[in-house]
């Protein structure tokens, strides 16, 4: 059994009664990294110094005993969206491809506050848009499980990674699916939890109202670890939400017995690859035998979710993304001509196409005549959508379907057909939109490609979300598979 | 209703974006493309519905108006393409 094989908790108490130390595990990171990512493709930028800097003053402070922190000593990476300071932090972008910043994320300063080693910096598509990391301005992440496949988006670099056994766990950001749908395709656990329970406070905006933070791991119990760790109020962030934090590995009891599992049946419908359905329909039988009770339901209004979503987002980045200018930080274009030429000329060179596309629909719907009939629309079909949300979960604790209607696809298959793309993140959302919690967890294989389980709940019941994921993990053995990566 | 390139243009302005011919063209497709798509909310009726700008029951966040530390002044520019005597530097914007 490998070091990666182990659970955190495991390694923490391997790490307390010395039989590993600090340095070991972040060499043995290292060592997969250099062996693996010419492949993966995850990193940006690998902070080797930094790492091993951090590990011995760690391992001094395991010979002179003391508190330890939550996650002390284990290597993690951040989606290259969560601002790091003195280690650069591009989006995913040729706009920031020099920018470092002079201030740390929250979630950054509640990993460190925990004690764990940040490796580097995670590959992703460009400014979060994307569900393939094709859009990386820098390189495509490849899946470890078929290197001629995407390993989804926009969170692949920290989904592969994940996967590939680099890292013991890493941060992603959902808007739209970005963690879950990645966790899906590379076969491991993403957790989106409800908006506002993790602070956004030097998390690059894609779209405020929906960007979510949350963890990247490779099973369930070190989903809550890492959550705990990075959960809770901030006064940074406005949309903050002030809620108390309970205790999530507490929550892991094993027992689902009586828990009402609502099952749309949109989530099953057309579209939806005959295998994704087949083990989901298995899993909920996994449920069934631990007690639990299923019926189908419906969330009518799923199917104009996509619409809605791409309007909003597109609208909110088009504002968000109004900063990126060309004077305060970021490419510049030279020798404008005047002001105006800089702000069209640096903003031109610096974002890539798909960026320029969401830019393009978001001010097209935010623009005098069609803000109505666009923008104001789609927050009206939100409303719709949340509400369907609302009723299913007052008779249901928690709602099952797939992650994707699809495994990962061909890396080029769907590069330049933008609506296709948007396709893929039919069944993840409708769930952002409502702003309510939901992981993917490995469920099976088809044609030897994972398949993701989606287990959405109600906002802030991020503990009865995991305690069923957990129980399904324990009752199953997907989970423990790896990719065969040389 | 379709979108032309010259709206194409006239988007590309009030986003600060120049477009290159090409750019324009495939945007033409593409944005008619998923607006067209987009269309389909109009099948819903949604008169009288409340729009959701966000899904948290928010209020403004107040605090008192009290001097913090903030960043100093050469943390500020670091990043800048273009700065002199402790200020971004921009081409002139008046003749």
């Amino acid at each position: 059994m490998s070091l990666f094989d182990l659970r955190l908790t495991d390694l923490h108490n391997k790490l307390a009664h010395r039989e590993l130390s600090v340095t070991d595990l972040v060499e043995h990171s290292l060592k997969r990294i250099q062996a693996t990512d010419g492949q993966i493709g995850a990193f940006l930028t690998l902070d080797e110094e930094g790492a091993r800097e951090e590990a011995a003053k760690l391992d001094r402070q395991l010979a002179s005993g003391g508190e330890r922190g939550l996650l002390f000593g284990l290597p993690s990476g951040l989606k290259d969206n969560m601002v790091t300071k003195g280690l650069r932090t591009t989006c995913g972008s040729k706009f920031l491809e020099n920018y470092v910043p002079v201030h740390d994320a929250t979630v950054v300063n509640k990993l460190r506050s925990a004690q764990s080693v940040t490796m580097g910096k995670l590959n992703m598509d460009e400014f979060a848009m994307g569900g393939s990391n094709e859009n990386s301005a820098y390189h495509p992440v490849r899946n470890p499980w078929d290197p001629t496949r995407v390993p989804g988006g926009s969170s692949g670099g920290s989904a592969a990674a994940v996967a590939a056994g680099q890292l013991y766990f890493a941060l992603g950001s959902d808007t739209g699916g970005s963690i879950r749908q990645p966790a899906a395709y590379c076969g491991v656990v993403g957790l989106k939890p409800t908006y506002g329970l993790v602070s956004r406070f030097g998390l690059v905006a894609f779209a405020s109202s929906l960007d979510q933070i949350g963890p990247i791991t490779k099973n369930v119990e070190d989903a809550a670890y890492v959550l705990q760790a990075i959960a809770g109020h901030d006064e940074l962030d406005s949309t903050s939400a002030n809620v108390e934090i309970p205790d999530y590995t507490a929550a892991l009891t094993g027992n689902v017995r009586g828990l009402r599992i609502g099952v749309p049946k949109e989530y099953l419908g057309q579209g939806v690859d005959p295998q994704v359905k087949e083990r989901v329909l298995e899993s909920l039988r996994v449920f069934e035998s631990l007690g639990a009770v299923w019926e189908e339901v419906s969330l009518p209004h799923t199917e104009y979710a996509v619409s809605a979503y791409y309007l909003l987002a597109s609208s909110e980045a088009s504002s968000n993304l109004a900063r990126f200018d060309g004077v305060r930080y970021g490419v510049r274009a030279e020798d404008p001509a005047n002001l105006m030429d800089l702000y069209r000329r640096s903003r031109s060179e610096g974002f890539g196409p798909e960026v320029k596309r969401r830019i393009m629909l978001g001010t097209y719907s935010l623009s005098s005549g069609y803000y109505d009939a666009y923008y104001k629309k789609a927050q009206q079909v939100r409303t719709l959508i949340k509400r369907d949300f609302d009723q299913v979960l007052e008779k249901y604790d928690l709602i099952i379907g797939p992650t994707a209607p699809t495994p990962a696809f061909q890396l080029g298959e769907q590069v330049d057909d933008p609506l296709t793309m948007y396709l893929n993140d039919i069944l993840t959302i409708p769930v952002s939109l409502a702003g309510v919690p939901a992981v993917s967890i490995p469920c099976g294989f088809a044609d030897g490609l994972p398949v993701g389980l989606q287990i959405i709940g109600k906002p802030f019941d991020e503990t009865t979300v995991l305690r069923a994921a957990h129980a399904f993990e324990s009752n199953t053995d997907h989970h423990t598979r790896r990719p065969a990566l040389s | 209703m379709s979108i032309t390139v010259k709206d194409v243009e006239h988007v590309a302005a009030l986003a600060r974006l120049d477009l290159s011919e090409q750019e324009k063209e495939a945007f033409t497709g593409q944005l008619n493309a998923i607006l067209g798509y987009a269309d389909k909310l109009n099948e819903l009726d949604t008169s009288g519905i409340e729009p959701t700008s966000h899904v948290l029951p928010l209020f403004n966040v107040m605090r008192e108006d009290e001097v913090r530390p903030s960043l100093p002044i050469e943390e500020v520019l670091a990043n800048a393409p273009e700065e002199e005597d402790g200020q971004f530097k921009v081409p002139a914007v008046l003749d």
